[in-house]
C-alpha cells in the first residue's frame, strides 16, 4: 500500500506504477466528473469527428452527480460523493481508448472490458468511499466550468481544479488485477461457513 | 398564537437539513466502533475516510450528494388540532430546504421524464400516516438514497422453504449487491402480511434505534443470526473487504396467508439519515435526533 500524490495530466508511465491497494490523491485542472450521458456525448462526438470541449488525455474522471450551488455567480460543488461505477461499463473501454484517461473514479468497481482497457490504455480506476461527499467536495478548489449543463445537474460535465483530491483507493490497475473480482471470489469461498450460521448445507 | 402551518413548515425545514447533514449520534458511534475493530487495512481507510466525512458535513454540508428521495413518518395523534395543515407544509418545507441546505433535486417524473427540481412533485414527498391516540404530532424525515434503495428486494417465498428460505433470501441479498449499497448496512427485513405489507415493515425497521432487539426472543434470534452470516461473508465497508458489512438487521413480521410467504428487504447505506420531532397541540417542538443545542 503506496501513497502517490500525482498532478494532471497524469502520464501512462505514472498511471502503470499504480497497484490495487495503493492510495493517490490528485492536483490539477484535468478533472472532470461523467455519468452515464457525459460518456456517451463524448464517444459520440468522437464518432462525429468533433473535439470536446476539454481535453481528457492525462484526465481523471469521476463518475459523480454532485450537488452544487452558484453563489456570486461562482458555481460550487457542494457534496460529490461517488455513484456506482457499473453503468457506465457500457461506454467506459471505448471512452478509454478514444480519450487516455489514467484515472476513473467511482464505487463498485467495474467490469472485465474497462478491465481490459485499463491494461491496454495504462490507466487505473480508484474507489473513493461511497457516500463521502462532503470530503470529496473538500477536494476540489474550484469549479471552472458547468458544460453540458442540458443534461442537468448530476449528468452534466463538471471541469473541476483539484487539491489533494482522495484518498484514491486503486481497485484495478493495468496490470490485471481487480480488487473487485478478488473480493467476488473470496466471498464465493466462504460462502459455504456463511450458509452454515443460517443453517443450511450446501 | 403561532401559525401552525409555520411551525410545521420551520420544523420540517430544520428535519430535512439535519438529516442530510448530521447522522444520529448511535449511527456514528457505530461507524467509530466498526472502525476500531476492524484489522484490514482496506476496511480502515473506508472507516476513516466515513468518519472524516462525518465532521466536514456537520459543519452543514450534505453528507452524501445523494440527499435521497423524500419520505415522511407521520405520526398524528387523533387528538392534534392541525392535521389539514401537515401534508402542504411538508411539501412547501421539502421545496425550502432543497434550495437553502441545499439537497440535490431527485424527483424525476417516470412517465414525461425531467426532474421537478425541487424534490416535489406526484405524491413526492411521499407521506406515511399513522393515526395514534394523543394530542401531538410526531415528524420523522427520512430521505432515502438510490444506491441502496436499488438493493431493496421482494421475495413471495413458498411457506414450504420456512424461516431458513427467509434468512437465505436476505443473505443471498447481500451477497449479491456485495458493496454496492453503500456498505457498512442496515437490513429490515418484513415478513408476511403481503407484497405490499412485507415491504413497508421492512422499510420501517430502518427507523428502529440500532442497538435494540427484537421484543420477541424468536425474532431476535433471526436477527442475530442473519447479521452474524451476512458479517461472515467478508464483503466489508464499500465491498472492499473487511468484517463490517451490516450494522444492524431488523426484523419484524405481520400474520400471513396459508398460501403465501412474503419477504420485504429494505437496505440502508451506512449514511442513515433520519431526523424526528415531536409537535405538541400548543405547538412546541421538541427535536429527538438532533436536539436544539442548550435544549433538553
Amino acid at each position: 500500500m503506496t501513497e502517490y500524490h500525482l498532478t494532471t495530466p497524469i502520464s501512462e508511465e505514472d498511471a502503470r506504477k499504480l497497484k490495487v491497494g495503493d492510495i493517490v490523491y490528485v492536483t490539477g485542472e484535468h478533472v472532470y466528473t461523467a455519468r452515464d450521458e457525459a460518456h456517451e456525448r463524448a464517444l459520440e462526438m468522437y464518432e462525429k469527428g468533433e473535439k470536446p470541449p476539454v481535453d481528457f488525455e492525462g484526465s481523471v474522471v469521476y463518475h459523480v452527480g454532485p450537488v452544487a450551488w452558484q453563489k456570486n455567480g461562482k458555481w460550487e460543488i457542494v457534496s460529490a460523493g461517488p455513484t456506482t461505477s457499473i453503468r457506465m461499463e457500457l461506454f467506459e473501454d471505448e471512452f478509454l481508448r478514444k480519450y487516455s484517461a489514467r484515472i476513473i473514479i467511482g464505487k463498485g468497481g467495474m467490469g472485465a472490458k474497462t478491465l481490459g482497457a485499463l491494461k491496454e490504455v495504462g490507466a487505473v480506476y480508484c474507489s473513493f468511499t461511497g457516500g463521502c461527499g462532503a470530503l470529496a467536495a473538500k477536494g476540489f478548489k474550484e469549479v471552472r466550468a458547468y458544460l453540458w449543463d442540458d443534461l442537468g445537474m448530476p449528468e452534466a460535465l463538471w471541469v473541476i481544479t483539484a487539491e489533494k483530491f482522495g484518498p484514491l483507493l486503486v481497485t484495478m490497475d493495468s496490470h490485471g488485477k481487480s480488487l473487485h473480482d478478488d473480493m467476488d471470489r473470496m466471498v464465493a469461498a466462504r460462502k459455504a461457513d456463511v450458509y452454515a450460521r443460517i443453517g443450511i448445507k450446501e | 398564537m403561532k401559525d401552525p402551518s409555520q411551525v410545521i413548515h420551520d420544523t420540517t425545514v430544520r428535519l430535512l437539513r439535519k438529516a442530510a447533514t448530521v447522522l444520529p449520534k448511535e449511527i456514528e458511534e457505530a461507524l467509530k466502533a466498526a472502525h476500531a475493530h476492524e484489522t484490514d487495512e482496506t476496511a480502515k481507510t473506508q472507516f476513516s475516510a466515513i468518519l472524516t466525512n462525518i465532521k466536514l458535513a456537520a459543519t452543514g454540508v450534505p453528507m452524501c450528494q445523494d440527499t435521497g428521495i423524500m419520505i415522511f413518518y407521520v405520526k398524528v395523534g387523533d387528538k392534534f388540532p392541525f392535521i389539514g395543515e401537515i401534508k402542504d407544509s411538508l411539501a412547501k418545507a421539502t421545496r425550502k430546504a432543497t434550495a437553502d441546505t441545499p439537497l440535490r433535486p431527485n424527483a424525476v417524473n417516470p412517465i414525461i421524464g425531467g426532474n421537478s427540481g425541487d424534490n416535489t412533485g406526484k405524491k413526492i414527498p411521499w407521506i406515511n400516516w399513522e393515526i395514534v391516540s394523543g394530542d401531538s404530532l410526531e415528524i420523522t424525515a427520512f430521505p432515502k438514497g438510490g444506491g441502496s434503495e436499488n438493493a431493496c428486494i421482494l421475495g413471495m417465498l413458498k411457506p414450504g422453504v420456512g424461516l431458513t428460505g427467509v434468512k437465505k433470501i436476505v443473505v443471498d441479498n447481500a451477497i449479491s449487491y456485495m458493496g454496492k449499497a453503500c456498505a457498512p448496512n442496515i437490513i429490515g427485513v418484513g415478513i408476511g402480511g403481503g407484497s405490499d405489507i412485507a415491504l413497508k415493515i421492512a422499510k420501517q425497521q430502518l427507523l428502529r434505534p440500532l442497538n435494540d432487539k427484537h421484543p420477541e426472543p424468536e425474532v431476535a434470534k433471526i436477527e442475530a443470526e442473519i447479521m452474524e452470516a451476512i458479517n461472515a461473508t467478508g464483503i466489508g465497508p464499500m465491498g472492499l473487504g473487511g468484517k463490517t458489512t451490516v450494522l444492524g438487521v431488523k426484523v419484524d413480521y405481520a400474520m400471513r396467508h396459508p398460501a403465501s410467504l412474503p419477504v420485504g428487504v429494505a437496505i440502508q447505506c451506512w449514511a442513515a439519515r433520519k431526523s424526528t420531532a415531536i409537535i405538541s397541540k400548543d405547538l412546541d417542538v421538541t427535536y429527538l435526533t438532533h436536539p436544539v443545542e442548550g435544549k433538553k
